[in-house]
């Protein structure tokens, strides 16, 4: 049975602060969704209560009918979340760091394939306290390829990356959904993924109310 | 899913050890302020005898509560706790993993210090053997109440403070019995009726602790 994420007439309040509402939104295999709107506008929200890390405040995220919130650790398994901040220890060197996080989803992976995706064989030994942001970043996004979950949420993933990265990312991405996977991505920047459907997360904004602060922790 | 929290259980320990000097510190607490006993009571072995099962027991206490910190909050800083939330095995079994490796890293290198310091505090030869037994199932519980406190206090300011306004009160039932097993078995009475009531509160906080733990865990998220 072919997978569908959906989200159904969400509500999302923070604090005082109504970040959007009425918002409504499906994704089904090889499909991209990107992400659009001012700083302010939800989107680091929506990507948390498409990770189940948020609740909405009214509203069902629904996994092939069935309602995420149900079972949230069956839905862990079927996503993984690339956030602004990297989620790796600097004492771990970065094979140690990709495999503690791809044994947390998968029960088997190939960690090789994954630190190829992002051309980290040759650091895998490395402590990742010695590497360059932008290496970090390759580390975090190649626990999606590790992760072998069918929904990728990408939370602003090409922040510090440079091209050459940014094309590891987009081929990555390619592949993922060659493969079925599905992929949601937050960018500010110009992201070239190829027939994604652009979302954008402002017009759900309650009237008459300013955007709201974009980080939700 | 056993196999992601035995994963979770090396990965802490391996940050601890390759952290090294935390371990050292809180050990060197331990001693250090039990040390200091002797000289602001005096050396009289009649009352250092008298005091020692409650001088370790409450600096066992105010040491594991220093070492809290470390087990969510590096978690929480750099967004782990996300992938651990969204991970596999269910959050209570996360956290019992990580109370297990805090309790190896914090709470038996305690049990393996006390012996010593009850040796500088005269405790009556009597008292090792319980006093190595009734660590060795309170410190557990410690880890285990500990957590929860340090869960609720994540993304707290001063949370260091917090957690100890948290804990220490929930920490007084193992410190009175604790400290009761190893006056009775100086004493000659029984010992058992102690050490049942402790394993009692093993037993209760094994479960309790770790679902009060992730509950706070998934609040501190949001």
């Amino acid at each position: 049975m072919p997978s569908r994420f959906t989200g159904n007439d969400l509500v999302c309040i923070r604090g005082e602060k109504t970040v959007f509402e009425g918002l409504s939104f499906s994704i089904g295999e090889s499909d991209a969704i990107v992400l659009r709107g001012p700083n302010g506008s939800g989107k680091s929200t929506l990507l948390r209560l498409m990770a189940g890390l948020l609740r909405p405040d009214s509203g069902v995220l629904t996994w092939n009918e069935l309602d995420i919130s149900q079972d949230i650790h069956t839905h862990g398994a079927n996503i993984h979340y690339v956030g602004h901040q990297d989620a790796i220890k600097p004492l771990l060197t970065v094979a140690e760091n990709l495999s503690f996080a791809a044994s947390l989803k998968a029960s088997a992976f190939n960690l090789r394939n994954a630190l190829e995706v992002f051309a980290l064989i040759d650091l895998a030994d490395l402590p990742v306290r010695l590497l360059s942001a932008g290496q970090r970043r390759r580390l975090a996004l190649s626990r999606l390829v590790a992760s072998q979950a069918p929904l990728w949420l990408l939370d602003e993933p090409t922040v510090s990356l440079d091209e050459g990265a940014v094309t590891m990312l987009l081929s990555a991405i390619a592949a993922h959904r060659a493969g079925g996977g599905m992929v949601v991505a937050a960018v500010h920047g110009p992201l070239n993924l190829q027939d994604a459907s652009e979302f954008d997360v402002d017009t759900f904004a309650p009237t008459g109310s300013v955007g709201f602060e974009d980080m939700s922790i | 899913m056993t196999r992601a929290l035995i994963q979770i259980l090396r990965r802490d320990l391996r940050l601890a050890l390759r952290q090294g000097s935390d371990v050292a510190v809180l050990v060197m607490f331990f001693v250090i302020t039990v040390s200091l006993f002797p000289f602001a009571v005096g050396p009289e072995p009649v009352i250092l005898a008298r005091i020692a099962a409650g001088v370790i027991w409450v600096t066992a206490l105010l040491a594991t509560m220093l070492s809290l910190d470390r087990l969510f909050q590096s978690d929480f800083d750099d967004g782990s706790l996300d992938l651990l939330v969204t991970s596999s095995p269910p959050l209570e079994f996360i956290v019992l993993a990580k109370v297990a490796a805090h309790w190896l890293v914090a709470g038996l290198p305690l049990i393996v210090a006390a012996p010593f310091l009850a040796v500088a505090l005269r405790l009556p030869a009597d008292g090792y053997l319980i006093l190595i037994a009734v660590m060795a199932i309170g410190t557990p519980t410690l880890s285990l109440i500990g957590a929860i406190g340090a869960a609720l206090t994540l993304g707290a300011r001063r949370s260091g403070v917090l957690v100890s306004l948290l804990v220490l009160p929930l920490f007084i039932p193992v410190l009175v019995f604790g400290v009761a097993a190893i006056d009775a078995g100086i004493s000659g009475l029984a010992v058992r009726p102690h050490l049942l009531i402790l394993g009692a509160m093993l037993i209760a906080t094994l479960p309790l602790a770790p679902w009060a733990a992730a509950t706070a865990l998934r609040q501190s998220l949001t």
